[in-house]
């Protein structure tokens, strides 16, 4: 393609900029935009219509003057350079370093919206990934090449969450592991909470970081995932690595697309998110999985903040449609002091039935989680019961239930922010407190069992 | 419909809607190739000169100024052996063949055949030459699998004498299977593969009743909530409370001879668990792989849009084919709001004014159209076939009263509701026996009546009796505490809980994953059994405590297993109930000495 250069431009409106007369120009194509001084900023072509073509600017279109403005068209779309160097760096939204070490040649350049998977290349993923934490292994596995976000809401520790399993995870063997680490639209703060923390615990020579900070142009919010996911299958695909995303925060992803989506005059759906937020949400979780034939895998652990706690809310919604389950944080238990404060019973992993039980963890994996489920969804609706009546007019088993949810969040759920579980721990631990029960309860684990495990 | 070799021009680009000029000589929903990577669209509306069209494919990189050519044909299917086992993407490209060609990413601008026309089938003619023919005569027949014997028809709107029809042997599938001289004189050929247009219903003879049950292993359904062969059912639930689930465990167990499931808009992984699962699984009917009567439809989340629009009509005219060959096909659509929503997403995109929600107008016309086209029939060639649709709903944050699923449920008569506290207590599957409820089942109880047990109607009605008296208790108990309650509820509500935890709920991961009415009817019938014995006792003042304290009482939950390995489980339960009960009987009597005149 030309790369002629445009000089005028018609319109700036927002971030976006309409060029006239232009030829040839594809949809989704990169932009140079260079404004009066000489500086250049990118864009992307949003729409191409006969004599106007719309692009969309990275960087906002802040003192550009419509007459001297010159564009550029590259014929290609926005692009990230990959190669092995990039373990151990740092890069802004666009895939530019930020932590100036210089530029990284030599790699490939690779189109970072990705295309679609054939469901048939993937291969259905079963290798649950040992986080350590009990309430997640016993209850909510995640599993290699899962998409699993964490529900979480403002002030809850997301955070501390997502590194500790981010460097206890264990992987077997003599497989690679990497983190590839995409901050959206985050503050400064977490951002340097992330590189302390991950840098401490891990290797820090396994870690690719994409950073947009929340006073950076929201534009570069929607290139930053596909950054990292682009490299994360660099990563997975050709060099054969364990990877595990963290994408933080999608609500700031959304919010971006929001406001991109007003900008374009575009048809508003619910809470005036664009129609197109569940397919353009896909695009990004979808790139989780393993894929027949090759050696490594991508897990997702996106954090998700819902606003007002809400989890109806379009963005937690939409999101828990696509993800294979979640893991959703409780105010309630933050506020009881138990960390970490996970609520089990909202909580899902849906990859989990295929992945525990003989074989992959252990025989009894499947029931006992069955069982503390059941139990500790009785307990909490005798909970409120108990604040209705009062606990004196509960019966004797009811009592035992309510003493079994307070068991079970202090002693199974909570544990140290370094602390790390084997699943037999966790299972024991979970026999400990489900022999407190009586035998009536205990339905969903088979006599054998609780011969078993739940003596005297 | 008319001729191939125009070419427009593309004027306007933005995502998957194309405007293109100089398209004064195509048709409305033709089908195009749009572009030097000939991507395949289809056209919308066409003003003047300009038509607007769809794109089933990335439109990354199209520019204006881009030729646009017509194929002469709306989206069409290909119809004929080898559909079965196979897995196609909603435009019906069989997505094995790409991952052939392309690799693992699906590339745009890719045209494959939807079947091998060089496959060799085994084809025993059944009609000869000078047989009179119609709409849907079957002309010859392949064992497509061990369990499909495929019956080439003549299209619905042939008629006439057959000239010529394929001797017996093998044949490609692109060769010729017959000829015949229509009512003009003119001899026509009848190909062993045809084709038919997506949006149009297949005809057929009658629409007949729905007085069949279509059995799905599943007793939640099969006993309270029953759904017909030929009906229609949906499954809305919010996200994580087991509506993929449901619909695998009914592509599963249902039975049917050919199962399409269609995902629509839905996760990558879960149809490769299908993909991974179908193959190993055996049919509970026939012992044969499940894959063998399985066609698997995918548009996951992240492939384009507006296939995935189209890809429920590729599903449910794939389905009236084999309806017309006079078998029992059941169709599951996960997610129909998915479908709606890339309704949406278009209409959006043509700057179409939206109703409710930026919903088009037209969705609830669309869903119509798509759930009439279930039935059960007698077809052209007057043999009898079904087509049962199962839809799942996504409602955004589990509200029900939002357009796709408050339209839908003015289609469907089957309602299963997915409940969210269910899901979260893990109580599977999540059916609510509250707010669900099947408008079939009173057609078909004097089937269950007939076929299972006379008594079927009886122990229903009773079930849902005690379920619904357990709701009002709940509430009580949740007001004042259980201990206030007179005994006979606490005995309702006691064997509410036994109906819900021991029969209502079933492990899809063990031998009890599908259930035969029989077994369904077994184990509620000792648990009621139960019930009313007990119900007795308490009535004379026997304290429910000592009703429910027997081992035997605690093992009715675990009915559903122990009945799997010893057929004569629930008989023998029912008697130590019942001696159980005597016992507390004769024992109460004496102590009391009582009324009773024992």
């Amino acid at each position: 393609m030309l790369k002629t250069e445009y000089i005028g431009v018609k319109n700036i409106e927002g971030p976006f900029i309409l060029v006239e007369n232009v030829s040839g120009a594809g949809c989704g194509e990169l932009v140079e935009i260079i404004d009066s001084d000489g500086k250049t900023r990118h864009g992307q072509v949003k729409t191409v219509g006969k004599n106007a073509i719309l692009v969309q600017v990275f960087n906002g279109t802040g003192r550009l003057v419509p007459k001297t403005t010159s564009v550029r068209f590259l014929g290609r779309p926005l692009e990230v350079t990959l190669s092995e160097n990039m373990l151990g760096r740092t890069f802004n939204g666009l895939g530019e370093p930020r932590d100036g070490l210089g530029t990284i040649y030599g790699g490939k350049k690779v189109d970072i919206n990705g295309l679609p998977l054939n469901p048939t290349a993937r291969q259905y993923p079963k290798n649950c990934i040992h986080t350590g934490i009990s309430a997640i292994d016993t209850l909510t596995s995640l599993i290699r090449g899962q998409k699993l976000p964490i529900f979480s809401g403002n002030g809850l520790p997301h955070n501390q969450l997502a590194v500790q399993i981010a460097t206890q995870s264990e992987i077997s063997g003599d497989e690679q592991f990497a983190v590839v680490f995409a901050g959206i639209g985050i503050k400064h703060d977490d951002a340097a909470f992330f590189t302390r923390e991950l840098a401490a615990k891990g290797d820090s020579s396994n870690i690719v970081t994409f950073l947009n900070l929340a006073d950076e142009p929201v534009i570069e919010r929607i290139a930053t995932p596909r950054m990292a996911l682009t490299t994360a299958e660099y990563l997975a695909y050709e060099l054969g690595m364990h990877v595990l995303v963290i994408m933080t925060d999608i609500t700031n992803y959304c919010e971006a697309l929001r406001e991109l989506g007003s900008a374009a005059g575009e048809v508003p759906s619910r809470k005036g998110y664009p129609a197109y937020l569940y397919s353009d949400l896909a695009s990004l979780y979808e790139r989780a999985g393993i894929v027949r034939g090759s050696a490594g895998s991508i897990t997702q652990l996106p954090i998700l903040s819902m606003p007002n706690d809400d989890i109806t809310h379009p963005i937690p919604d939409l999101t828990g449609y696509i993800t294979e389950g979640q893991i959703t944080l409780s105010r309630e238990l933050d506020s009881k002091n138990i960390y970490p404060p996970i609520g089990v019973l909202t909580s899902l992993s849906r990859l989990m039935k295929d992945s525990i039980g003989e074989g992959y963890t252990r025989k009894d994996h499947p029931s006992v989680s069955s069982q503390l489920f059941a139990s500790y969804s009785r307990a909490r609706e005798i909970r409120s019961l108990a604040e209705v009546v009062g606990e004196d007019e509960l019966s004797a088993d009811d009592r035992k239930l309510l003493q079994f949810g307070e068991l079970f969040e202090n002693k199974f759920l909570a544990q140290g922010k370094r602390e790390t579980r084997s699943i037999d721990e966790s299972l024991d631990t979970a026999w400990e407190i489900l022999k407190t029960l009586p035998k009536t309860e205990l339905t969903r684990v088979s006599a054998q069992e609780i011969e078993e495990h739940a003596k005297g | 419909m008319n001729d191939k070799n125009k070419t427009g021009i593309v004027s306007f680009v933005s995502g998957p809607v194309v405007k293109a000029e100089n398209m004064g000589g195509f048709a409305v929903r033709e089908v195009v190739y749009v572009g030097r990577q000939k991507l395949t669209g289809e056209i919308i509306n066409i003003e003047n000169d300009e038509a607007t069209i769809q794109i089933y494919e990335d439109s990354s990189g199209l520019t204006t100024g881009e030729q646009v050519m017509g194929s002469g044909e709306a989206v069409s299917v290909e119809i004929g052996p080898g559909l079965l086992g196979s897995f196609f993407d909603g435009i019906g490209r069989p997505l094995d063949k790409l991952l052939q060609l392309h690799g693992k990413y699906i590339m745009p601008g890719t045209t494959v055949s939807m079947l091998d026309k060089e496959k060799l089938w085994d084809v025993t003619p059944v009609a000869k030459e000078g047989d009179t023919i119609s709409g849907g005569s079957v002309l010859a027949t392949v064992q497509e699998t061990p369990l499909l014997l495929h019956k080439i028809m003549a299209p619905p709107d042939a008629e006439g004498k057959l000239t010529w029809v394929a001797p017996a042997g093998n044949h490609a599938g692109k060769e010729t299977i017959a000829r015949y001289i229509n009512t003009a004189g003119k001899e026509i050929e009848i190909p062993m593969i045809q084709r038919w247009p997506v949006r149009t219903a297949r005809p057929y003879a009658k629409r007949l009743l729905p007085d069949k049950p279509f059995i799905t292993g599943q007793r939640v359904i099969d006993c309270l909530f029953p759904m017909a062969k030929g009906g229609t059912a949906c499954v809305p639930g919010g996200f994580g409370t087991g509506k993929t689930v449901t619909q695998h465990q009914l592509a599963k167990w249902g039975d049917a001879q050919v199962v399409i499931y269609i995902g629509c808009g839905e996760r990558g992984n879960e149809m490769t668990d299908v993909l991974e699962q179908f193959p190993v699984l055996e049919d509970p009917h026939s012992g044969r792989p499940l894959m063998e009567r399985t066609i698997l439809i995918a548009n996951t989340s992240n492939m384009p849009v507006a296939a995935r629009e189209a890809s429920i009509y590729t599903g449910i005219t794939l389905g009236e084919y084999f309806r017309d060959m006079g078998y029992d096909v059941a169709i599951m659509a996960d997610s129909t709001s998915r479908w709606a929503e890339a309704l949406r997403e278009l209409s959006g995109r043509l700057e179409e004014i939206p109703a409710e929600e930026g919903f088009p107008a037209y969705l609830p016309s669309r869903l119509a159209e798509f759930y009439e086209r279930a039935g059960r029939v007698l077809t052209l060639n007057g043999s009898t076939g079904s087509i049962t649709v199962i839809g799942a709903v996504s409602p955004p944050g589990g509200d029900f009263t939002e357009p796709v699923t408050r339209h839908t449920k003015r289609f469907i008569r089957c309602f299963w509701e997915l409940d969210r506290n269910l899901a979260n207590a893990r109580h599977y599957p999540a059916i609510s026996w509250t707010d669900s409820y099947s408008e079939y089942a009173d057609e078909l109880s004097s089937w269950f009546c007939e076929n299972i047990d006379p008594r079927w109607t009886e122990i229903r009605t009773q079930a849902r009796a005690i379920l619904a008296a357990d709701v009002k208790i709940q509430q009580i108990i949740n007001l004042v505490g259980e201990d206030v309650l007179p005994d006979d509820q606490r005995l309702t509500s006691f064997v509410a809980h036994l109906i819900k935890n021991g029969f209502l709920q079933q492990n899809s991961f063990t031998s009890d994953s599908c259930c035969s009415p029989e077994k369904t009817f077994r184990i509620l019938d000792t648990v009621l059994h139960f019930y009313n014995e007990a119900m007795k006792l308490v009535k004379i003042g026997v304290p429910v405590s000592v009703v429910k304290d027997n081992e035997a009482v605690s093992e009715l939950v675990r009915l559903r297993e122990t009945t799997d390995s010893n057929p004569s489980a629930c008989d023998e339960l029912k008697e130590r109930l019942t001696a159980h009960l005597r016992r507390i009987e004769t024992e109460y009597t004496k102590e009391t000495g009582a009324d009773s005149d024992a």
